[in-house]
């Protein structure tokens, strides 16, 4: 029996949802006004700092050795960037109080 | 557990898009912004959680000493130096994205990918994307820091043949991508990621200093792209929502 599972196929799947985040972030971004355009370009910054993730799946996978060291440095960096991506945003926001 | 952890990125994900959202009002952009801190600590809490996971205090550590360093700079930095910082913190994500290309490629067994020298060819191809873009956004990334920061010339850079060149690299990076999906070796690699960081520079220098923040919205999207090429090597599907 054939199945009728649609999303069956991972690449379909995670192709699917690649090509709607891409619809949502155009639509999502194209509403900010621009005297926020400046905080906008820090925390997409401080949210493409997602890259983390990999790095956490690398540094901590059982097969110890160079990626994780490779990885543990993506780590790193990348958590410079997120809490530093997201205070600078605060910092930039905190000049908007009316 | 797994299917725990694809929650969390759904509610990840949720929040991403709701901070974006909410930054288009004065009023509501700090919620936005605490979405989005929020949004990251339950990715990072969920890919944690995964059963493959180990050296869980290590990494906790990482983050930690990372953050530290990252929050002290942000707070003490001048605010007129916040677009040049903008800029340095990023091309950490392109290096970032590079280093975890290499890890893919290193140790495909991590990610379950296959085995050093016998990658599939898709899984080859994302991996190369990730790296490429990366590499692009790291090194462009550092030369708009310069010139914002005043360490280099504002004025838009040109050479002679300048076009021409850049054409002949692209080209030389698309052949080697080709190349390496057939060799698979770790020199090959590296010469991609030599010559993406090449053109990253390249491209960037010859651009007025006044349009940099222009070009850092444009790495900033580069670096998404980087993310999705990882999230499909990956399979993880938060990185390509990103």
């Amino acid at each position: 029996m054939s199945t009728i599972n649609t999303l069956s196929n991972p690449y379909i799947a995670i192709l699917t949802i690649f090509v709607l985040a891409c619809f949502v972030g155009y639509y999502v971004v194209w509403k900010v006004t621009p005297a926020l355009h400046t905080p906008l370009i820090s925390v997409t910054n401080a949210i493409s700092s997602i890259i983390i993730i990999g790095a956490l799946i690398a540094a901590g996978s059982q097969l110890t050795g160079h990626i994780t060291i490779l990885g543990g440095l993506a780590v790193f960096i990348t958590s410079i960037n997120i809490f530093g991506g997201f205070a600078v945003t605060q910092r930039m926001l905190r000049m908007y109080k009316k | 557990m797994l299917t725990l952890v694809s929650f969390f990125y759904l509610i990840a994900a949720v929040c991403f898009i709701l901070a974006l959202k909410r930054l288009a009002s004065p009023v509501t952009a700090r919620r936005g912004n605490w979405l989005g801190i929020f949004g990251m600590a339950l990715a990072i809490t969920g890919t944690m959680m995964m059963p493959t996971m180990h050296h869980h205090l290590l990494l906790l550590g990482l983050i930690v000493a990372g953050g530290a360093i990252g929050t002290l700079i942000a707070v003490k930095i001048n605010m007129t130096a916040i677009p040049q910082l903008v800029a340095a913190f990023h091309s950490l994500v392109g290096l970032a994205a590079v280093l975890v290309a290499f890890c893919a490629f290193l140790a495909p067994q991590s990610f379950a990918i296959g085995l050093p020298g016998a990658i599939a060819p898709v899984s080859l191809v994302e991996m190369s994307l990730g790296l490429i873009i990366g590499a692009v956004t790291f090194s462009g990334s550092i030369i708009a820091f310069l010139k914002l920061q005043g360490w280099m010339s504002g004025k838009p850079l040109r050479f002679p043949g300048h076009a021409m060149i850049n054409l002949l690299i692209t080209i030389a990076i698309l052949g080697l991508l080709i190349y390496f999906i057939t060799d698979q070796s770790l020199t090959t690699f590296s010469m991609l990621a030599g010559l993406s960081f090449l053109i990253g520079l390249l491209l960037i220098v010859p651009i007025g200093g006044a349009d940099m923040p222009v070009v850092i919205s444009m790495l900033n999207s580069y670096s998404g792209w980087a993310a999705a090429g990882i999230g499909f090597t990956l399979s993880n599907h938060l990185l390509v929502i990103e």
